[in-house]
């Protein structure tokens, strides 16, 4: 019961900022609502008992990732002052229509994955929230290693490649 | 490998003012920095803050009251200032100073390089960041400032010097009380040591920071420290030595790279050269009388002389032409260290960084008050 | 009903006001423990030896006018502040003062809460911290500001890789990410984990140094600085939650290096019976006299040490200390597995 009421006023909370990131018309409110986007959904993942998730969102996303985007804005804005930010003007359609796609995209994937039986992670429920750590651990490390070490390679390429496009000599 | 950056991440000059009110441009200087990013492009430096017209102002006083006006340039050093401007005069009218007045001005040279080696010291590490270092010096300084307090009455200006002497004999006790100071001075002289030279942030702020060159030097006409600094064995107390210096046996600190690293090393060793010379200059104190044969009215015959002597900054030379009818100088002009030093700062700083620019400031050790006039 | 609502309240209310108390009166031992080794006397006047010093300070903080830059947006402007000093305050929330103890026939637990990730959560909640000083430099409106503060969070988010993974080699160590099972793991293991990972501690108060932007790293708000820092346009109590709030996470830093290397509410050698006379003082007395010992040595350092520039800041970060600390966990990871 205190679960649902939990669960509903946080889905409320994210899409509410989710909603505020994309209609404001000042970039750096769009990432503080991102932020704060995130924080709501770290406190759902809480909700799922999952609290070594929950405080990675916070450290790696809305710690990390986000303070990078909030760097990169206010750069951008250095240059020109907030005014000059108002959208000249803006094709709708061309929006609703990209929109729309993706809906129906996800509307097929979600359609697929129902018909799939349920995947191989099943948890235990039993003293779920000691072993968090372990549990992520152990199938990141074996069941999951190739993606993982794929994104750690992703990650370094991009690393790599935004040195040298802003370095002005090697 | 050159990378073609486009339009997206070209950067424009800043361009910051740094002063005339400054905590760290050690009085009313103005730098001008055009900066891109962080280091510094170019500068212009803007002097002309504290210029009170000493130069025209003398014009209008008599021989002897100048050197009350002497003592306002570097108000840091200012017996300094008035042994240099008598030794002048004394050249010019070819008046003997005795052996006694001569060996005091020694001694008291010398306790004033002290002090504006402590005051540089204090400074300059306070602008790097170490603060407490500010305070130890000058709680040294402070014992100075008494020794002097006693003898001539006053702390920062001092007018303690005559032409062809002294105004005043030694009070008693003051000899005892500053070979006191030498062995004090000694021991808190091994102390900044031991905070700094060997003190890896240190190394890392001065090391490499704003070098110049025996040639460039040369070239600028800087004197003193900064000279020394970069590997030039030019010091006027040796190379014509004045007051009692040519009876003292001492030796003159050379740097290597011209770095700001070096010049703190000359001064450090400065120091405890010019405690050296105090423990000769007072202990070897001879018995005589304090002026020499002075006439009443001090009316030099016409002609022109330049002195220069060893101020803590620099070479600081004199130039006086007399006319031989009035009783002020027909011209009064001085070459002041620090103004001469504060030419090469465009240069040190050219390619440093906005935090450097500090720090190189206070290791040329400029004063403003010698700087405008 | 108690034990789930009032007690914990109880407790946060108490920790609370104990921080921020704290918090006020470090101001006044930075001041004398600074002056004392500058060879002054530091706060004289107000009370007795100056004690009532930031008690003044902050009367006069209070008052001041509240003055907001024209152009500035008011929100950020305003939550800058507090967003630098929450996410100091809340960490106390894992922190352990002490073990269960007996107060008044009931069984206490003497810190708010025993999250099992707990040492995670002190780190993302301070990476949180970063986002007060970016706004504060922006919702001033100013390109210097700007500049400053960006400059300042890069240096902090740069540390925190280095802190995170000195962090990552002491949770190797004790096995687990609990504040209180980090405390009694060291009680099992007979040792306090300084002498287990020397190179963790050295590196963790290097970084711990550079993450509260605290001498020698302190360059974003040196006075000689052209550009005025983050906080120029700041005035009365904004400026002061900003400047408390680096007190905080000072605090912070030094009980988080007692719990994770000094042991720390348990006493010197806690397993060795004879020395059970150190019982004498209690569990929490121990705590703050070690996240004292820290303090004071924050306070030494800058004294005493003069001021990194701030390229060669970034670079010792980067250079020396993530190498040598991915290095640590390497060679911890070797030690654990072949012991």
């Amino acid at each position: 019961m205190n679960q649902a009421i939990a669960f509903y006023v946080l889905s409320a909370f994210i899409l509410g900022f989710a909603v505020l990131v994309v209609s404001t018309r000042n970039t750096v409110h769009a990432v503080l609502y991102l932020v704060l986007n995130f924080l709501a959904v770290a406190a759902l993942y809480v909700l799922l008992t999952a609290q070594f998730l929950a405080v990675i969102q916070v450290l790696v996303y809305a710690g990390g990732i986000v303070v990078l985007y909030l760097f990169v804005v206010m750069l951008v804005n250095l240059k020109r002052p907030p005014e000059d930010h108002s959208a000249p003007q803006r094709h709708s359609w061309i929006g609703f229509g990209l929109s729309g796609l993706v809906l129906l995209e996800l509307a097929v994937i979600i359609g697929y994955g129902s018909i799939a039986p349920p995947g191989p992670a099943n948890a235990q429920n039993t003293d779920l929230a000691m072993y968090n750590v372990e549990k992520i651990g152990m199938l990141l490390y074996t069941d999951y290693l190739i993606p993982f070490e794929v994104a750690s390679m992703l990650l370094l390429v991009a690393m790599v490649g935004a040195i040298i496009l802003a370095k002005r000599e090697l | 490998m050159t990378t073609h950056t486009g339009q997206m991440f070209d950067t424009e000059e800043l361009v910051i003012n740094m002063g005339p009110q400054h905590p760290s441009t050690h009085g009313v200087l103005r730098v001008v920095l055009r900066l891109d990013g962080e280091r510094v492009v170019s500068s212009d430096v803007v002097i002309g803050y504290l210029h009170r017209g000493i130069e025209k102002l003398s014009e209008n006083r008599n021989w002897t009251q100048i050197i009350l006006l002497t003592d306002r340039m570097d108000y840091v050093a200012a017996a300094t200032n008035n042994v240099g401007y008598c030794e002048t005069v004394e050249k010019l009218m070819q008046l003997e100073v005795p052996r006694r007045a001569r060996y005091i001005r020694t001694a008291i040279c010398e306790l004033q390089r002290i002090a504006s080696h402590c005051l540089w010291l204090g400074t300059h590490a306070m602008d790097i960041g170490a603060m407490t270092v500010f305070l130890y010096a000058f709680r040294e300084r402070e014992l100075i400032l008494d020794l002097f307090e006693e003898y001539c009455g006053a702390r920062l200006t001092y007018n303690s010097m005559r032409i062809g002497g002294l105004p005043l004999d030694i009070p008693v006790g003051w000899d005892k009380k500053v070979l006191e100071f030498c062995n004090i001075m000694s021991e808190k002289v091994d102390e900044y040591e031991e905070l700094l030279t060997h003190n890896r942030i240190w190394l890392e702020r001065t090391r490499g920071v704003g070098v110049i060159s025996a040639e460039q030097a040369i070239a600028i006409g800087l004197s003193g420290p900064p000279l020394r600094g970069s590997g030039v064995a030019r010091d006027v107390r040796k190379d014509e030595p004045y007051a009692a210096y040519d009876e003292m046996k001492f030796e003159v600190p050379i740097g290597t790279n011209g770095d700001t690293y070096d010049r703190y090393l000359v001064r450090l060793e400065e120091f405890r050269q010019s405690i050296k010379i105090i423990r000769q200059s007072i202990e070897g104190l001879p018995e005589g009388p304090i002026v020499g044969k002075v006439p009443r009215l001090i009316k030099p015959a016409v002609g022109e002389t330049y002195h220069a002597i060893e101020s803590p900054k620099g070479e600081l030379g004199y130039f006086i032409v007399s006319d031989g009818k009035s009783t002020n100088p027909y011209r009064f002009r001085v070459r002041p260290p620090s103004f001469c030093n504060l030419q090469a700062l465009p240069q040190l700083i050219k390619g440093h960084m906005v935090a450097d620019v500090v720090a190189l400031i206070g290791s040329i050790d400029v004063v403003l008050g010698e700087v405008d006039r | 009903m108690i034990d789930t609502y009032l007690i914990p309240l109880l407790k946060i209310l108490f920790v609370l006001n104990a921080t921020l108390v704290g918090v006020t009166y470090m101001v006044l031992l930075e001041r004398k423990v600074i002056a004392w080794v500058q060879v002054r006397l530091g706060p004289m006047r107000v009370g007795p030896y100056g004690v009532l010093q930031p008690i003044a300070d902050a009367v006069k903080l209070i008052l001041k006018e509240d003055i907001t830059p024209t152009r500035a947006d008011k929100w950020v402007f305003t939550a800058a502040p507090i967003i630098v000093m929450v996410p100091a305050l809340i960490t106390f929330a894992v922190i352990p003062f002490g073990p269960v103890v007996n107060l008044f026939g009931r069984q206490v637990p003497l810190y708010i809460t025993d999250v099992n990730v707990g040492l995670l959560y002190i780190v993302s909640v301070a990476s949180i911290g970063v986002y007060g000083i970016i706004l504060g430099g922006w919702a001033s409106n100013s390109k210097f500001p700007l500049l400053a503060s960006l400059r300042a969070s890069a240096q902090l988010i740069s540390y925190e890789v280095a802190v995170t993974m000195t962090l990552v080699s002491m949770i190797m160590t004790a096995g687990t990410l609990s504040m209180v099972k980090i405390v009694e793991s060291q009680y099992n293991a007979h040792l306090w984990f300084i002498f287990v990972q020397p190179v963790a501690f050295v590196l963790f108060f290097i970084g711990g140094l550079a993450e509260t932007n605290r001498a020698p790293f302190d360059m974003a708000e040196a006075e000689q600085e052209l550009t005025g820092g983050f906080h120029t346009e700041y005035s009365g109590m904004r400026f002061a939650l900003f400047f408390l709030a680096e007190y905080a996470n000072m605090i912070v830093v030094s009980s988080v290096a007692t719990t994770l290397f000094l042991g720390g509410w348990l006493r010197p050698f806690p397993n060795i019976a004879a020395l059970s006379f150190l019982g004498i003082i209690p569990s929490w007395m121990w705590f703050l006299l070690k996240t004292f010992v820290f303090l004071y040595i924050f306070l030494w350092v800058r004294a005493t040490l003069p001021r990194y520039r701030y390229d060669q800041l970034m670079r010792l970060g980067w250079k020396v200390l993530i190498p040598v600390a991915i290095a640590n966990v390497v060679v911890t990871g070797i030690v654990m597995v072949l012991f």
